[in-house]
């Protein structure tokens, strides 16, 4: 699996402190020729994140410790990652956590459950739609 | 006024003893004089100077015929003897024999004549002569002259002078007994005109014509005016006459010897109106012709006085009849009243009471003593209650209870007894009015009034009781109110984390089958491929119940916001096939879609209008087998209702199951769920969603028939 990961394909931080959903998507991201980083709890995820600067966050919002919309706001507010996609995954489909989520500062919104063909069809939009937007601003 | 016949004069101037002027000296005298014994008394002078006589005397009949009397004599003693008079009864009397003697003289002795005569003539003989008047037709006696010596009496002027004298004497004895009947007759006139005069009414002799003849003063006053008085008067008593005459002439026609008007005159003096009876009388005199003798009786008064009197009397009758229409009235009013009213003199006699208090104060027919007796005891608290009127103090009014007792059937009655006086005008009692007020009631209402009281009372005890409880039951309320409320806080809380937690797990078993599926750990044997197929489905059936639980728990829980916005129907029905166009086209059914051109949008929450259109058209297409599913939108005409339909040819639903279908978990055929698929919840959700937009989900249906599930949405937003 690690072979076909290769140093220019993008970096995904997987957030996600239920370990069977995030070593899957872990697992499904890197079969599909992404490198994957790992975290447990908002802490680690902003630790990760600063550290490895990943090309797209996947956050879960409920998160022991620090929950996805603040560990989101956090990454918003820092020069050094308020440019990273995040996408919102989460089991919650009542009305008010897309919203929250938003307003958090997340790009983009998935509710559990959800296939990992399906997350890493948003990964890839997602990621073509920063590098879309990013070229101009980048001057490349 | 006395004459002697020229002729008879001249015949007896023949030349004789006394010369012609002594006898024309006589005849003067005799002619001026009216008096028969100034005349006697002349002749019998004129006998003693002229003719020899030396005593004379002249005896008269008197003016009744009854007697002779001495009325003058010459030279005869006892003059004015008035005893000389002879009885022309006694004709025995020498000198009444005289008197009627044919020869011219006879002579008397003294002897024969008895009585003053023989006196006067000193009973010497004397010589009588009868005095009478030489018409033979009224020949009498008149008198006698009585002369001395008797040779004297055969003398001519002796002779002459009797006849003379008996002629003047004749004469003066007729008109005086003419003019005694003529003085008789004038004041007989007087009289009557007095008479006549004094009888206060008018009287009138008229001709028929009713020109006057002879009126007494009133009726002159009426009816006469002389030219010097006013024109006003004159007119007046012109329109009296104009009056009378035809009063007189109107009664001409009835014929009748007398009769009897009315006739208005006017006062000629004041000018007044009067009114006078007429009473009319024809007299009819062979001399004088007929006439009518009318007398006026003054009715003016009368007649004021009468009408007066009827005035009176009408009133009095009008006056009498309000005083018994207000006595009915009275009677009436004192009736109606169901308080006992009686009336009663100073002296406590009953004068007046109405019907109740007869039931008090009277014994009706055939009443028993026992009534009499309980009458008689509430005549006695009575009289003793109007005793206090007069008594008890000095005001009109007086009240107090009474003990009466129902005379009839004995129940006391505890009554109160207002009594008034009425007083005259010069402040005595005239009457006392007394108005019985029956207390029972009274005294009943004090007891339902004071059981009221207690009942209020104890309604207010158990009003205060209930308000305690209440407000307990309201403390209580609250505090449920506010647990419900955390619960429902709770079941939210509870709902989001069910749904996470199930979400989580779920996500992991779709997610790695899905990548075992995938090819992700290497290849699958096609038993492991089948399997795992299985649990990839059951796991998306896992989801699907999930799912609408979820949505049903929402629903309930009042946690499925309404997002209202304008619904362009047509689109939102496009939008649904092109979704649905894989399990369309998949079913091999000819679905076709019907819009009404008359469609406008509707504002309403979209996709929940959407959700429950995928629902029918889904279940549509799940339960045909073959044929056509047909999809209809109109507006209806009466009331702008949009209504969505989904119609197929599929198995349809019996009548029974019409509503069982829309019930949690169930579909008509439990064993269809698995054949079918499907969590049996879509049509529970789909009526709970119409109802949130204020529509509803209606079906027609029969078993193998097909069915037509319409939803209908109204016009006004759901709130």
């Amino acid at each position: 699996m690690k072979k076909r990961a290769r140093k220019d394909s993008p970096l995904i931080l997987l957030v996600d402190d239920f370990p069977d959903n995030r070593e899957m998507y872990a697992q499904y991201l890197k079969f599909s020729g992404m490198r994957v980083a790992e975290a447990s709890n908002g802490h680690e995820a902003l630790d990760q994140a600063f550290q490895l600067h990943p090309d797209l966050i996947v956050m879960d919002l409920s998160l022991p410790a620090m929950d996805g919309w603040e560990a989101t706001r956090r990454l918003k507010s820092d020069a050094r990652t308020k440019d990273i996609p995040v996408v919102a995954l989460t089991g919650h489909a009542l009305e008010g956590f897309s919203k929250g989520a938003m307003e958090a500062g997340c790009d983009g919104f998935i509710t559990k459950p959800c296939l990992p063909a399906d997350l890493l069809e948003e990964i890839r939009t997602m990621l073509d739609r920063k590098d879309a937007g990013a070229a101009p601003a980048n001057g490349r | 006024m006395s004459r002697i016949p020229a002729a008879r004069l001249s015949s007896r101037f023949a030349p004789g003893g006394a010369d012609a002027k002594a006898r024309l000296g006589l005849l003067e005298a005799l002619f001026v004089s009216d008096d028969a014994p100034e005349c006697a008394r002349r002749a019998v002078h004129w006998l003693g100077e002229h003719a020899g006589v030396a005593a004379a005397m002249v005896a008269a009949v008197n003016a009744e015929g009854t007697r002779l009397v001495r009325i003058a004599d010459y030279g005869v003693a006892g003059q004015g003897d008035t005893e000389l008079h002879v009885d022309l009864e006694d004709r025995r009397h020498p000198l009444v024999g005289a008197l009627s003697a044919k020869q011219l003289g006879s002579s008397f002795s003294s002897g024969e004549v008895i009585g003053g005569f023989a006196t006067a003539f000193e009973r010497r003989p004397f010589a009588a002569m009868p005095l009478r008047t030489l018409d033979a037709m009224h020949e009498r006696p008149i008198g006698l002259l009585l002369l001395a010596p008797v040779s004297a009496a055969e003398g001519q002027d002796v002779r002459w002078a009797a006849e003379i004298l008996g002629q003047k004497l004749a004469q003066l004895h007729s008109s005086g007994v003419l003019a005694d009947s003529e003085r008789r007759l004038r004041r007989e006139g007087t009289l009557l005109e007095s008479i006549i005069n004094a009888v206060s009414d008018p009287i009138m002799l008229t001709d028929t014509e009713g020109r006057l003849m002879i009126a007494n003063s009133r009726a002159e006053r009426l009816f006469a005016a002389d030219e010097d008085q006013s024109e006003g008067r004159r007119r007046a008593v012109a329109l009296n006459n104009m009056l009378f005459s035809s009063a007189l002439s109107r009664s001409a026609f009835e014929d009748a010897e007398s009769w009897r008007h009315e006739l208005p005159l006017v006062d000629p003096l004041e000018g007044s109106d009067l009114l006078f009876e007429l009473l009319s009388n024809v007299v009819t005199d062979p001399r004088e012709g007929t006439g009518i003798v009318s007398v006026l009786r003054n009715i003016t008064d009368l007649r004021r006085a009468t009408e007066e009197i009827e005035e009176n009397y009408r009133r009095i009758r009008i006056a009498e009849a309000e005083i018994r229409a207000e006595r009915d009235r009275l009677d009436l009013v004192i009736d109606s009243v169901a308080d006992p009213i009686v009336v009663t003199d100073p002296s406590g006699n009953i004068v007046l009471m109405n019907a109740p208090a007869e039931r008090l104060f009277t014994v009706g027919r055939g009443g028993s003593e026992e009534q009499a007796q309980r009458v008689r005891a509430n005549d006695a608290h009575f009289t003793s209650h109007i005793s206090n009127l007069f008594f008890a103090g000095t005001g009109l009014r007086y009240s107090g209870t009474i003990a009466l007792v129902d005379a009839e059937t004995g129940v006391a009655l505890p009554t109160e007894g207002l009594s008034g006086k009425i007083l005259s005008e010069h402040g005595e009692v005239n009457a006392v009015v007394t108005i019985l007020h029956d207390l029972t009631e009274a005294k009943e209402r004090e007891r339902l009034f004071e059981q009221l009281q207690h009942a209020s009372g104890e309604l207010e005890q158990k009003v205060r009781e209930a308000t305690a409880e209440l407000s307990r039951q309201n403390e209580l309320l609250r505090r449920q109110a506010f647990e419900l409320e955390q619960a429902s806080a709770l079941k939210s809380q509870f709902l989001a984390n069910m749904s996470h937690e199930f979400r989580t797990p779920l996500n992991a078993i779709l997610g790695y089958t899905h990548m075992l599926l995938h090819g992700v750990t290497g290849k699958l044997t096609a038993g492991q491929r089948q399997n795992l197929s299985r649990v990839d489905s059951n796991g998306r059936h896992l989801l699907a119940i999930i799912n609408d639980i979820l949505d049903i728990a929402r629903i309930e829980a009042g946690k499925m916001p309404l997002n209202v916005s304008a619904v362009a129907v047509p689109e939102m029905i496009t939008e649904v096939m092109a979704e649905m166009d894989p399990i369309v086209v998949r079913s091999g059914l000819a679905v076709s879609v019907h819009l009404d051109p008359a469609l406008r949008s509707v504002r309403t929450d979209r996709p929940k209008v959407k959700q429950i259109v995928l629902n029918l058209l889904g279940n549509a297409l799940k339960f045909t087998p073959e044929g056509s599913v047909r999809i209809e939108a109109r507006r209806a005409r009466r009331n702008g209702e949009i209504a969505i339909a989904v119609t197929d040819t599929g198995i349809g639903i019996a009548e029974a199951d019409h509503e069982k279908i829309f019930e949690d978990f169930r579909q008509a055929d439990t064993s269809l769920t698995r054949e079918y698929g499907g969590t049996g919840l879509g049509l529970s959700i789909c009526r709970r969603l119409a109802s949130m937009l204020g529509g509803r989900i209606t079906v027609v249906s029969a078993l193998g028939r097909g069915s037509t599930f319409t939803l209908t949405l109204p016009v006004r937003e759901p709130s």
